[in-house]
């Protein structure tokens, strides 16, 4: 149902609109024609919106008065909304009291028309832009003179472009004019970024079953040809760019997951299985916080990136003051008491939520996507998160550099008796530590709500995987941590193609344990001498 | 058969073996007769449903049996044992399936159902021979320790150890769930294998198989307990144990300690491809679930309860936590998790030893806690 931004203030110029609708409740449809042609050319900035809900079959009239309205439901039942002001009209007891503004084939065709010119009439020059493209996806023949004159009068040298891509593509697309025009379109169109251009052109390549080409004129064939081979190789280039990004993106959450693995492992040496539950704790406080401002959820992502922290991470150092602490210098029996507590916390999170997914809502300034051109486009959820991932990575490396508490847990990293026999609590730090890498945690928790559901079995799905980077990378650098989930979240997209998405996994997996036979403490490791026992 | 006569009699000589073994011996033949003999009315009737559920019990104390003998005693911790077990579960399971033959849905003679709903002209290459019994059973050995020879050498050779190793063999169990959930692997995909039918021509549902299956688990559990305890007993076993004590200074003092790590680490790969093999047939079902990381990760927990580095700890505790899921998530499914999770603690934290250790320490002149622990479990 789309809401009509319409600000009720500026009657003027809606009672004409009105007019003219409130006439079509009972007008034939060659008198609906003439209508919408008025309504197109009146100018008024309401018209699209009312157009387009004609066209979707959205737009109702009231029988008792000719009202045209909008009918929208919430819990109390259905009520109506007036179409052109966007005031709510009330309840109604039953639908029958309003009918459809019916249209038929010939008034569909007219309204797209309509639509279209409106379209690349706004004054946003990157809203043009979207409209020439959605034309080269639709290339009708009854859009070119509208193309034509938007292209004279066009004064953005990058929506020309675009819109001359348009305009030879509905020529392509429809054979419309002579062979010369063909080729100068042909040939323009393989300039042009368009998924869909690559299949007009391809018509042009059809064979028969002889192996000969459908298309009788050589020329266009061999225009066609070099067009389709710039295409296709803008194609692959692009393709790479696309598989680049999602690498980066996977690395991204790798990274925010791996990161405080790699930290606490690297400090204090024991391996928190738990953590996995660290992420499900910041995902499931994202979710908690929209229950509780459901009005700003825009917001809420921000404040639930503190919260997340501050909750996952004071769980560590609860975690850690009742149970890791008593098992220092017993590695192995700390990963089997934080699995039991990875176990403790899955079952609380079940009892208090529910077995089920939940789904966070995803903001609206974070979904959609930033289209570069046809043929490659970033999502917005993504590109945040890779953008968020580097801001806490940067973060971290500044507490650790330049903080008094980093130098000190850099100093129980590289020797622990010798940091306790300097004078430095190593106790406060182990607990701080695990604090600090299980927050991160739960801040990885809020970047992966955007991407999956939340639900008990979140943190499981990403821990092995985490533990790959952190073997991968070695422990101590994070440097190490950030190459080895960007390499890892890259070589998974690219092997994705070839080897499918499960089998690229297993492949990582193989590989990872191949590659520790050579360096068993993973590549960057702390160089210094150590002795085991 | 001489030379190992004297061998036998020495590892009698050990108490608490002798009743180990004792109580697994009365298991065996009581079970049984209870579930044949017995009428179904009498309060002394074994059902055939518990009879299968102490057959399952039996497997998994093979399978921590096996754990333990890495674990407790060359400190190998081991979180993909799971693997070993469901490969010999799949060479069983295949071997099941080809038994089939034309009594599948879709009645094709050599194909199984699932690759005939894949539309398969002809068996892989790999399910070839899985006719033969004797070839089963090779594979059941051959499959796990093969793959725990490969994946052993290349960690042992390069010093992977401590939590690094844990790590890795989950990712190596991970990574063979995640190829088993595939159809194109050709081992059934998601719903692994299952509608089997019979053994050896023996009907898998007649309680004369299920109490034969029963025997030969509880047989299959005294000989890897004998073996388990000569390896332990010998001189081989005390290296062992100086690898889970002290690795680099039993390297310093001459000892191939890789070669050992492997070793050992084959033969109780071995171990759990047989404790594997004698379970799909007794709960009819092989799917890529046995390889997810987190039953991997509950032998573990059976061997810590029990007692590691006791071998009968291991078993005791696969009864105990196993009985306790089995009423617990008919009963308490909510609990189940939190009870698990709190074993994992509480065991780590205040009983390093397993029940084993806690009976020795309370009362140190009665040894004999483990065979009631081991009756209340077979009740």
């Amino acid at each position: 149902m789309p809401l009509l931004a319409a600000d009720p203030e500026s009657a003027a110029g809606t009672d004409g609109l009105r007019a003219s609708l409130e006439a079509m409740a009972k007008a034939s449809f060659s008198e609906k024609s003439a209508l919408i042609a008025g309504i197109a050319g009146s100018g008024d900035d309401r018209a699209r919106v009312i157009l387009e809900a004609l066209l979707d079959g959205n737009l109702q009239y009231r029988k008792e008065d000719l009202r045209p309205v909008y009918l929208d439901e919430n819990e109390e039942g259905d009520f109506l909304v007036d179409a052109l002001t966007g005031e709510n009209l009330g309840a109604i007891s039953s639908k029958r009291k309003v009918k459809k503004i019916t249209i038929n084939n010939q008034l569909r065709g007219e309204l797209k028309l309509a639509i279209a010119g409106f379209k690349l009439s706004q004054a946003d020059a990157g809203a043009r832009a979207e409209a020439a493209r959605s034309i080269i996806n639709g290339p009708e023949p009854e859009l070119l003179p509208l193309v034509a004159d938007a292209i004279d009068v066009e004064t953005e040298p990058d929506v020309r472009e675009l819109l001359g891509y348009a305009r030879a593509s509905i020529i392509v697309a429809n054979r419309i004019g002579d062979a010369d025009q063909l080729i100068a379109a042909l040939s323009l169109l393989g300039e042009a970024t368009d998924r869909n251009v690559i299949s007009l052109v391809s018509r042009f390549l059809l064979k028969d079953e002889e192996g000969n080409y459908l298309e009788k004129d050589p020329r266009l064939v061999e225009v066609a040809e070099a067009s389709l081979n710039e295409l296709k190789a803008k194609q692959s280039f692009y393709q790479i760019l696309q598989n680049v990004f999602f690498g980066v993106s996977l690395g991204s959450v790798l990274l925010l997951t791996a990161v405080g693995l790699a930290i606490t492992f690297g400090v204090m040496g024991v391996i928190n299985m738990a953590h996995g539950e660290m992420i499900m704790i910041g995902a499931y406080t994202t979710y908690t916080v929209q229950l509780l401002m459901p009005n700003l959820i825009g917001a809420s992502i921000l404040v639930a990136v503190p919260m997340a922290f501050l909750a996952s991470g004071a769980m560590g150092i609860l975690i850690e003051r009742l149970v890791i602490r008593h098992l220092y210098g017993r590695p192995l029996e700390t990963l089997l008491a934080t699995f039991g507590i990875s176990l403790i916390l899955q079952q609380l999170v079940r009892s208090i939520y529910s077995p089920l997914n939940r789904s966070v809502i995803t903001p609206d300034w974070m979904s959609g996507s930033l289209a570069i051109n046809g043929m490659f486009s970033l999502t917005y959820n993504r590109l945040y998160i890779v953008i968020f991932s580097l801001l806490v990575l940067l973060a971290l490396m500044l507490l650790l550099k330049k903080t008094h508490f980093g130098l000190q847990m850099r100093a129980v990293t590289l020797n622990r008796s010798m940091a306790s026999s300097m004078g430095i609590r190593t106790g406060w730090i182990d607990a701080l530590t695990f604090g600090l890498g299980s927050g991160i945690a739960g801040v990885a928790g809020v970047a992966l709500s955007q991407l999956t559901n939340v639900g008990p079995n979140l943190g499981q799905a990403y821990i092995i995987d985490s533990f790959m980077v952190v073997v991968f990378g070695g422990v101590g650098n994070l440097f190490g941590t950030l190459f080895a989930a960007m390499s890892l979240g890259i070589a998974n997209k690219f092997a994705e193609p070839f080897a499918g998405a499960v089998l690229a996994k297993i492949l990582i997996l193989v590989f990872i344990i191949l590659f520790i036979q050579k360096y068993p403490r993973g590549l960057f490791a702390i160089k210094g001498r150590f002795v085991e026992d | 058969m001489t030379t190992t006569k004297p061998v036998l009699l020495k590892l009698l000589e050990d108490p608490a073996s002798r009743r180990f073994l004792a109580v697994l011996t009365a298991l065996a033949l009581i079970v049984p007769c209870l579930n044949l003999l017995v009428p179904e009315g009498s309060v002394f009737h074994v059902s055939t449903y518990t009879l299968t559920l102490l057959g399952k019990y039996l497997c998994y104390a093979l399978l921590a049996l096996s754990v333990d003998l890495i674990w407790g005693y060359c400190g190998i911790l081991s979180l993909g044992h799971g693997a070993f077990f469901a490969l010999g579960g799949y060479a069983m399971g295949m071997y099941l399936m080809r038994q089939i033959g034309e009594r599948g849905v879709y009645g094709d003679p050599i194909l199984p159902d699932f690759m005939v709903f894949l539309n398969w002209q002809e068996l892989p290459w790999f399910w070839l021979g899985f006719d033969q019994f004797w070839f089963a059973m090779v594979m059941v050995i051959l499959a796990p320790g093969i793959l725990a020879f490969v994946f052993g050498w290349l960690a042992f050779r390069s010093r992977v150890t401590g939590v690094y190793l844990s790590i890795i063999t989950q990712a190596l169990t991970f990574a063979l769930m995640l190829a088993f959930f595939r159809n194109e692997m050709g081992f059934g995909g998601n719903n692994g294998l299952t509608d089997f039918k019979d053994l050896l021509g023996f009907d898998l549902q007649s309680d004369a198989t299920r109490n034969s299956l029963f025997f030969i688990s509880a047989l299959a559990l005294g000989l890897a307990y004998l073996l388990c305890q000569w390896l332990t007993r010998s001189k081989f076993g005390r290296v062992l144990v100086a690898v889970r004590d002290a690795e680099s200074r039993t390297r310093f003092m001459g000892y191939r300690v890789e070669y050992y790590k492997l070793f050992v680490f084959v033969v109780s790969a071995v171990l759990a491809g047989i404790a594997g093999a004698l379970y799909v047939p007794q709960v009819g079902i092989i799917n890529p679930g046995e390889f997810s990381p987190i039953n991997s990760i509950e032998i573990i927990v059976w061997v810590a309860i029990g007692g590691r580095g006791t071998l009968y700890g291991a078993v005791i505790g696969a009864f105990i936590v196993n009985y306790a899921k089995t009423y617990f998530t008919a009963a308490f499914p909510d609990l189940w998790l939190f009870l698990l999770g709190g074993l994992f603690v509480v065991s780590t934290l205040y009983l390093p030893k397993g029940i084993i250790g806690l009976s020795r320490r309370l009362v140190p002149a009665l040894s004999g806690t483990g065979k009631q622990a081991v009756k209340e479990a077979g009740q």
